[in-house]
């Protein structure tokens, strides 16, 4: 694999996460992440829609009319929402029941429509599936270490399996979504205190 | 080729949405049934942990075809009422071909509008218990659940209640909070009252058996669902004053049997 396509996929992992250095995508991280399930079903959700629709746009680049470029880059998106929202409800419906209108949502995500318009819109078809792909899985790895934490410290449980002793009294501020907000400043934090090159000056 | 002509621009974008259209179209027929199924099992589960057949989430996590058989085991009879109490039709309890009536909108009209041709449904468990669906609007969609009704047609055995698009840890607690469908277990209906329940502001003070506080910083979805139980509870007010009455007189042949 060649370095550049290397990039492709690494860079929106760490150095230019979605969520954590582009801040993109953060109203559904705080809504999403109270259970671990409804997270990883969330994050997929988001890989599969950003793949997908990046992989599409890519294809039709060279046809797309300019002038209207975005409205086609949203009824790719929207085509891919349906698709998804379509198939949790058929397949996985209590916890698309529970993620009720965020599926839909995702529509209106930063990350899809940002990846299009910068990326897939310049780039062949396999490199802008990747990128797509990476940027939704660099979504859905931020998505699932917040759910992580809220589910262990806000219902002591992982995936509905009791982790931590009954004696531990679950604490409410976890569930509510502030202390999302919270918990991804301190990734943010700790990510930049590895990464010395993300720090401003 | 000019991309950017006005000819193309509005050609292009045509065949996109064409395209698009027909491609949900295929997929909403392919995912239709299953989706179908998956409703039906979550009204099942929902009636059935109205009437005390255990937990809602258990329930669900049991698949569509455990609750389907759950149900067939428990249910007793299914049919529907008209708005004088009168039996219409029987609805089938068979396991592999349950009926429900979850189309409840257009009945919510019928039943507002005191329509001839409103159809309630009434499910009758083994239990005991009979289940009634209430139905009406809340903040920002539909709320809706079930009301469970023991052998004498006022007192609840138990309740349910789901909702469309309440504002989560406000509206949404009507569905998420235990303790408030808890609260109706062992409540009556006044059918002869001015109001037959009473679901609002510090209405538990009056001590009255059929008041429940409404739940704070939930105004709205509180008034909807206190509207959707009276409308509904109402429109139920003949059949279970029949049932009642039959309940009544069956207790007296037993008795005079005895004598």
């Amino acid at each position: 694999m060649d370095n550049k396509l290397k990039e492709t996929i690494l860079n929106p992992i760490f150095k230019g996460n979605p969520i954590t250095v582009l801040v993109l995508g953060i109203c559904s991280s705080l809504a999403v992440t109270v259970q671990l399930k409804g997270a990883c079903v969330m994050a997929l959700s988001v890989i599969v829609v950003t793949g997908l629709s990046s992989l599409l746009v890519s294809l039709l680049r060279n046809t797309i009319p300019n002038r209207v470029r975005i409205i086609v880059q949203l009824v790719v998106v929207a085509l891919m929402v349906i698709l998804v929202d379509q198939f949790l409800k058929a397949y996985a419906y209590s916890v698309g029941k529970q993620l009720s209108v965020y599926i839909g949502l995702i529509i209106t995500n930063c990350i899809v429509m940002g990846r299009i318009e910068a990326f897939a819109l310049g780039n062949k078809p396999l490199p802008s599936l990747l990128d797509g792909l990476a940027n939704g899985f660099g979504y859905g790895m931020i998505l699932v270490i917040v759910a992580f934490f809220r589910e262990l410290l806000g219902s002591g449980t992982l995936f509905g399996f009791r982790v931590l002793p009954e004696a531990y009294v679950p604490n409410n501020l976890v569930i509510l979504p502030p202390f999302a907000l919270i918990l991804l400043g301190c990734i943010i934090w700790v990510q930049r205190a590895v990464d010395k090159d993300l720090q401003e000056n | 080729m000019n991309t950017n002509s006005n000819v193309y621009t509005v050609v292009y974008t045509t065949i996109v949405v064409v395209v698009v259209a027909a491609v949900l179209a295929f997929a909403a027929m392919q995912f239709k049934p299953r989706q179908i199924a998956n409703v039906k099992a979550e009204t099942l589960s929902q009636m059935m942990a109205a009437a005390q057949l255990g937990q809602k989430e258990e329930l669900s996590a049991m698949g569509n075809d455990a609750v389907l058989a759950k149900y067939a085991e428990n249910i007793d009879k299914a049919f529907t009422v008209d708005l004088s109490g009168k039996k219409v039709r029987d609805l089938s309890t068979d396991v592999n071909d349950i009926e429900v009536i979850d189309n409840l909108k257009p009945q919510d009209k019928n039943i507002k509008a005191a329509s001839a041709n409103a159809e309630l449904p009434v499910y009758v468990f083994k239990s005991g218990v009979t289940v009634i669906p209430i139905y009406g609007a809340g903040l920002w969609g539909p709320v809706w659940g079930y009301a469970a009704f023991n052998a004498d047609g006022c007192t609840l055995a138990g309740a349910y209640f789901d909702h469309a698009s309440e504002t989560p840890g406000l509206g949404a607690k009507i569905k998420d909070e235990p303790w408030f469908r808890e609260k109706f277990i062992g409540k009556k209906a006044d059918f002869e009252g001015e109001h037959i329940f009473n679901l609002s502001k510090n209405a538990e003070e009056s001590g009255a058996d059929n008041a429940i506080d409404a739940i704070s910083g939930a105004t709205m979805t509180s008034k909807g669902l206190n509207e959707a139980i009276n409308v509904w509870f109402a429109a139920y007010k003949p059949y279970f004053k029949a049932a009642a009455a039959a309940a009544v007189a069956v207790e007296q042949t037993v008795n005079e049997q005895e004598d």
